[in-house]
């Protein structure tokens, strides 16, 4: 099934948000997760399944202040 | 006066250190880590940006920051529409769990000056979602009445351009702003060097926040120390409340008793 993470096309098995982060090796309580632009809230990751045609953002928090990150 | 004690209080949560920091440009985590420790900072900035999904070896930020210690305030550095402001805002509340957000939206990429316009409008709604908001904007009084009126939790006027380390480049704009507004004055970028932030202690403002003055210096950790004293130095010059300034000399020593 093909989905969009972070604007790159992806092929993944069917799978929860809470699965494919882990399959990513991201730990899901350091990121926030925009599913179809909508924000998903982290209570949602392991019941939302993923489906074809999907847009995900993955984000995470990264060194910035008074600058351009 | 007590000099004793004196908080930096944000929409009624309680500081005690007056300057904030980013943690952007430093040459790796560990230098960072001891440059905001010696800082004393107890706010730190932070930027929301991509996961890298194909790469996934880089350490992570929030791995290196005792969020115990620290207030994170995830900033929204790079979004050029309220849009994209709000978007990452929401992005962030989600990931850090925490409403506080400094709202910076910019109007171009040479002087990285706000958009004031978007500004404005991300606030609002921004507001009304329940953040609590600390604008980055320009040294202009009506923009910053108009920021305090609709809500924001402190305001934040820039000193001089993002990273210039041009200092405060008017000061008679910042003593402005702080006699038309209530909530804190934090002055935002522009700082060069440990005067520019006594500077604007001085003035009277809240607190300073800055990045590139400290991750830029030759020795950041040194220079992050320099901040702290100067901040808390001129915090407390302030409040001792110093002598006017007179064109002619006035003696120090009495008269009386001269031999001559």
């Amino acid at each position: 099934m093909n989905i969009t993470t972070n604007g790159e096309a992806v092929s993944i098995d069917p799978l929860t948000v809470q699965q494919y982060l882990v399959s990513l090796g991201i730990d899901p309580r350091r990121v926030a997760v925009e599913l179809n632009l909508d924000i998903l809230p982290k209570a949602q990751y392991e019941t939302t399944r993923l489906k074809e045609g999907d847009a995900l953002e993955i984000v995470h928090f990264v060194g910035g202040g008074a600058v351009r990150g | 006066m007590p000099l004793t004690s004196d908080k930096l209080v944000i929409a009624g949560r309680e500081f005690d250190s007056r300057l904030m920091v980013g943690t952007g440009k430093y040459a790796d985590f560990q230098q960072m880590v001891r440059a905001i420790e010696v800082s004393g900072a107890q706010i730190i900035t932070v930027a929301v940006r991509r996961v890298n999904i194909s790469d996934r070896s880089k350490e992570s930020l929030l791995d290196h920051i005792d969020l115990k210690k620290y207030t994170l305030l995830p900033n929204t550095a790079g979004c050029y529409t309220a849009e994209d402001a709000i978007r990452t805002c929401r992005l962030a509340r989600e990931a850090g769990l925490s409403d506080f957000v400094k709202l910076e939206v910019l109007g171009d990429e040479k002087t990285l000056f706000p958009n004031n316009e978007e500004l404005l409008k991300a606030a609002k709604v921004l507001i009304a979602e329940g953040f609590t908001v600390l604008p980055y904007t320009s040294d202009d009084p009506i923009i910053c009445k108009k920021l305090e009126d609709m809500g924001c939790a402190a305001v934040m006027p820039l000193g001089a351009p993002i990273g210039s380390g041009l200092g405060i480049r008017n000061p008679y704009n910042i003593q402005i702003i702080l006699e038309t507004v209530k909530v804190p004055v934090i002055v935002d970028a522009g700082v060069g060097t440990a005067s520019d932030a006594a500077i604007a202690m001085e003035l009277g403002c809240d607190g300073v926040l800055m990045n590139t003055a400290i991750a830029g210096a030759q020795d950041p950790v040194a220079m992050a120390e320099a901040m702290n004293l100067a901040v808390r130095a001129g915090r407390l010059a302030y409040r001792a409340g110093r002598i006017p300034r007179k064109l002619y000399a006035t003696a120090s020593s009495p008269l009386a008793g001269l031999i001559a």
